[in-house]
This record gives structure tokens, C-alpha cells and sequence, in this order.
């Protein structure tokens, strides 16, 4: 709502047009100061251990918190993509940072009382809106600004959700460590974790204010420098019309797209949600060394390093091979990945990190190069909006990935080794195949959905008065 | 429609953007040495 001067109001879209000469790239720092904080969730189990000692509850209910913001991510990006469309990305930045920083908050309050369900509905809940939201709050600003290389834009900005834990694992632990609540301390002080959680939310409030600060949309006729947008690479693949959200969902190409990203990411997690395990089961020695412990925890490490660079590395070369090519890597070569793993994995460390690695380098990059690919098929008109839809997938192969491979690996628990996996990864796999298939099946989208170029400019009228 | 509008006008705030690229770079930094001295555990 603009103010009484009739200047618009501090949040609207139209405070936020940039001036002549602003440089585009202020806006990845700005994308990344919101990307690199909610991250943090990925490294939840820093915090897991310390709360289970400290308020006496099981694995399960520490769990709660990290479960709940992820299911509370894909249906917070799905709910509120269109507003966040219609707002602009300031908006969605501030209630992002607010939801975030209040579920730090919460959970310190509950915590410091003793009430666990505060934990859970704080990070969790609200804290999961701010997951949602902030997630897609840059993403179609940043194609708007990159249109000559909108992989890289978006494969920057979705690094930083993956290397958010890469802050957060380190910094949670020295501070829970210096609180006296360390999990491995023989008591845990549970004042300790809410000050560790108080902290937590007054630092990334001042860390994400950069984010809301310094994002502005370009002016609608700007354009980079020496780019003509008629000299825009052309591709069957690649449309100039655009697609309302609610049409999208109705195109075949919406769909074969969300199944692609869901059994993407579910072949991931596979390896991810148990990477310490698997490790110590292709590579343990009997009687079990220390050496193994220390070397699973940097397997761990580094397999977060691969999901964060996949982002970057993978998404950006997809703004040259093109987007459909790209998931046929991810696809095809991953699926390849896992029968390596299972045949001669065991056999070679090296092989087995190197496949390990590239594995969750797709997992990242398919998270990055999807906003792009959803531009090349229904344009730049609500992207975010669809794109939010399309987290929905994320939400299932969250729950998927981890049931798959610990219900198989469990009810093999008398198998020892690698043939303890051989199943789950044979899922993975399969999998993997009809995500390829699915990619295969994209076609153009077809005119009938197209929206008028007068109702896409009038919409863009609309949202700047 | 009118006319795109190259980005040539204006004074680019480079102070501004280095500023802005350090506030998130040097966090990174940090979370980066700290893998990479776990990792020479994962090949030992």
C-alpha cells in the first residue's frame, strides 16, 4: 500500500524498480543472504544429539522439527508462489526473514521452558514458512536480471541453500560446545541450546536484512548490456510466451517435470540421509577401526560439498547444452552412477567417493537448473509462482528417499556389506529411469495455454501502481 | 511495449557490490576451511 506522500510503501515492487546503472550483480549477494541462512535447516543435527540429552526425548521427536520444515517448505512454496509473484521479492524477503528468525525464537522459548512442542511448531512450522517462502522470494527476480544466462543466475543463488549447512554445521557446534551443551559432554545444559537458538535467530536477522536491503526488480524495458533479446539463443525447447500458474498444472509438461524433480532428488537423499552408514558398510574393517568413523564423517562433508557445487557447476552448464540435456545427464549418467556403486564400489574407495559425489552433484544441480527449465517452458510471466507448485515434489521425495532405503536396508539388517543396499540402490535406479523417460516426454507447451501479451503487460501494469 | 534500455546509464556501485559479495563470501569461507580439514580423514 503506498505511503500518505504517495511514495510506495517500503515492500511494494515499485519502491524496489531499479535505478539506471544499478549493478545486477548486487543481486545474487542479495539472493544468497536469504539462500545461505535458511540452508541452516540441512544442519539440523547439529542441534539433534544436544536436545535429545537436554529434554530427555528419542530420535524420533528430535527429528520432528527438521520433518516438519520441510513438508511446511513445499506447501508454503506452493501456497504462496503466486503472492510472492504478485508482491515482489522484498516482501517475500521480509516475511521470509521474519518466519525464519521467529522460529529460532520460539524454539529458544521452548527450550528454556521445558515445552519440546514449542521447538516443533517454532522451527518447524513457522520456521518452515520462512523455508518456503524465502526459497522462492529471489529465484524469478534473478532470471528477470540474468536473461542471457539464467542457469548461472539461479544455480548461484540455489548454492547457497546448499552450502548454508556448510556455515551452520561448524558454527552450531563450537556454539553449543562453548554453552556447555555439546552432545558429546556427559550433561547437557538445555539453557545452553536456547541461548545457542536465541543466537542463532539475531544473528541470520542481521545476516538476511542484506537480502531485503539490497533486491530490486529491473525496469521493465532494461536489459543487460551488448545483450539483444533478439539475438536470444532460439530453441524448440525454449519459449517466448508465457503460462499462468494455474494453467501450468494443467499442461502434461508440468507434471513429467515434477516427476523428473522428485525422482531426482528421492535417488539423492538415498545416499544422503544414510551416507555415514553406507560408508562404514562397504568399507569397514572387522574388528570396526577409528579410522572408519573419521573417514564416514568426511564422507559426509564432502558429499555436501558435491550437492553445493552441482548447483553451481551443472546449472550453468545447462545455460549452454540446454535444459533437457542436462537431465538426461542427471538422469541417465546418475542411473549409470548407482550400477557402478553396486557392482565394483566396494572395491575401490576412490570410485565409490567419485560416484558418491557426482551423485549428489546432480541431486543439487537438478534443485538449481529446474527454475531455468521452468522458464524455457512457460516463461518469465509467474515462474515463481509455478515454481512453488513444483516444490511439492521436494516435500514427497523428502518422505520417499528416506522410507525407500531405510525400510529396505533395515529389514536386511542380517545382510552384511554392500549387499545390504543392493535392493535400495536397484529402486534408486529404476527410478532414475523414468525421470529419464519423463524428460524424454517434454515437449513445447501448447498454444492454448499461452496467455495474451496484453493481460501479461497489463498484470505487469498492475504490480508497479 | 517500448524499447529495451541497455545498462549503460547511471554509476555502478562498486563499492556496494563488493561490500555486499564479502557479507556473504566470508561466511562461506569459513564453512569451506572447515570441510576441508576433515578431509584427508576420508582417503587416510
Amino acid at each position: 500500500m503506498a505511503e500518505a506522500s504517495g511514495r510506495p510503501g517500503f515492500l511494494e515492487r515499485e519502491r524496489i524498480v531499479a535505478p539506471p546503472g544499478w549493478s545486477r550483480w548486487l543481486i545474487p549477494p542479495a539472493a544468497l543472504a536469504i539462500h545461505l541462512s535458511i540452508g541452516q535447516v540441512y544442519a539440523w543435527s547439529a542441534f539433534k544429539t544436544s536436545l535429545e540429552k537436554g529434554m530427555h526425548i528419542g530420535g524420533v521427536a528430535s527429528a520432528l522439527p527438521f520433518t516438519l520444515g520441510i513438508v511446511m517448505l513445499g506447501l508454503s512454496a506452493a501456497l504462496f508462489g503466486t503472492k510472492v509473484d504478485a508482491n515482489g521479492p522484498r516482501w517475500a524477503m521480509v516475511v521470509a526473514s521474519s518466519c525464519f528468525v521467529a522460529g529460532f525464537l520460539i524454539a529458544a522459548l521452548g527450550v528454556y521452558t521445558g515445552q519440546y512442542w514449542l521447538v516443533v511448531v517454532g522451527y518447524g512450522g513457522v520456521g518452515g514458512i520462512g523455508l518456503g517462502i524465502g526459497y522462492i522470494s529471489p529465484v524469478s527476480t534473478l532470471i528477470k536480471w540474468f536473461p542471457d544466462r539464467p542457469g548461472l543466475a539461479t544455480g548461484i543463488a540455489i548454492m547457497g541453500f546448499g552450502g548454508g549447512a556448510l556455515i551452520a554445521n561448524p558454527w552450531t557446534a563450537s556454539m553449543l560446545s562453548r554453552f556447555g551443551a555439546s552432545a558429546s559432554a556427559p550433561s547437557v545444559d538445555p539453557h545452553g541450546i536456547a541461548l545457542a537458538f536465541l543466537i542463532h535467530g539475531v544473528a541470520y536477522a542481521i545476516f538476511m536484512s542484506l537480502g531485503w536491503l539490497l533486491i530490486r526488480v529491473p525496469a521493465d524495458d532494461w536489459k543487460p548490456a551488448g545483450w539483444e533479446p533478439s539475438a536470444q539463443k532460439t530453441h524448440a525447447m525454449i519459449s517466448t510466451n508465457n503460462v499462468s500458474a494455474r494453467n501450468a498444472i494443467k499442461t502434461p509438461q508440468f507434471w513429467l517435470l515434477w516427476v523428473v524433480l522428485c525422482f531426482n532428488v528421492t535417488a539423492g537423499i538415498g545416499i544422503l540421509e544414510r551416507a555415514s552408514q553406507i560408508f562404514r558398510d562397504f568399507f569397514d574393517t572387522v574388528p570396526p577401526s577409528a579410522a572408519i568413523a573419521a573417514a564416514a564423517t568426511a564422507f559426509v562433508s564432502i558429499l555436501s560439498l558435491g550437492n553445493m557445487l552441482g548447483r553451481f557447476i551443472w546449472s550453468s552448464v545447462s545455460d549452454v547444452v540446454g535444459r533437457k540435456n542436462i537431465y538426461r545427464l542427471y538422469l541417465g549418467l546418475g542411473a549409470i552412477l548407482y550400477v557402478l556403486i553396486m557392482l565394483v564400489g566396494e572395491h575401490s574407495r576412490p570410485l565409490f567417493i567419485v560416484c558418491a559425489i557426482l551423485i549428489l552433484s546432480f541431486y543439487g544441480a537438478g534443485f538449481a537448473t529446474v527454475p531455468a527449465y521452468l522458464r524455457d517452458l512457460f516463461g518469465t510471466y509467474q515462474v515463481g509462482a509455478i515454481h512453488g507448485r513444483l516444490l511439492t515434489a521436494w516435500s514427497t521425495a523428502g518422505v520417499l528417499g528416506p522410507i525407500v532405503v531405510n525400510a529396505i536396508a533395515d529389514a536386511r539388517s542380517d545382510v552384511p556389506g554392500p549387499a545390504k543396499y543392493t535392493p535400495a540402490f536397484a529402486v534408486m535406479i529404476t527410478l532414475l529411469v523414468i525421470g529419464f523417460v519423463a524428460n524424454e516426454l517434454i515437449r513445447p507447451v501448447a498454444a492454448k495455454w499461452h496467455e495474451p501479451d496484453e493481460v501479461v503487460a497489463e498484470d505487469k501494469t498492475e504490480a508497479q501502481t | 511495449m517500448s524499447s529495451s534500455t541497455p545498462d549503460t546509464t547511471g554509476k555502478p556501485p562498486v563499492v556496494l557490490v563488493v561490500i555486499a559479495w564479502l557479507w556473504v563470501v566470508l561466511p562461506f569461507l569459513y564453512g569451506l576451511y572447515q570441510l576441508v580439514i576433515k578431509i584427508p580423514a576420508l582417503f587416510g
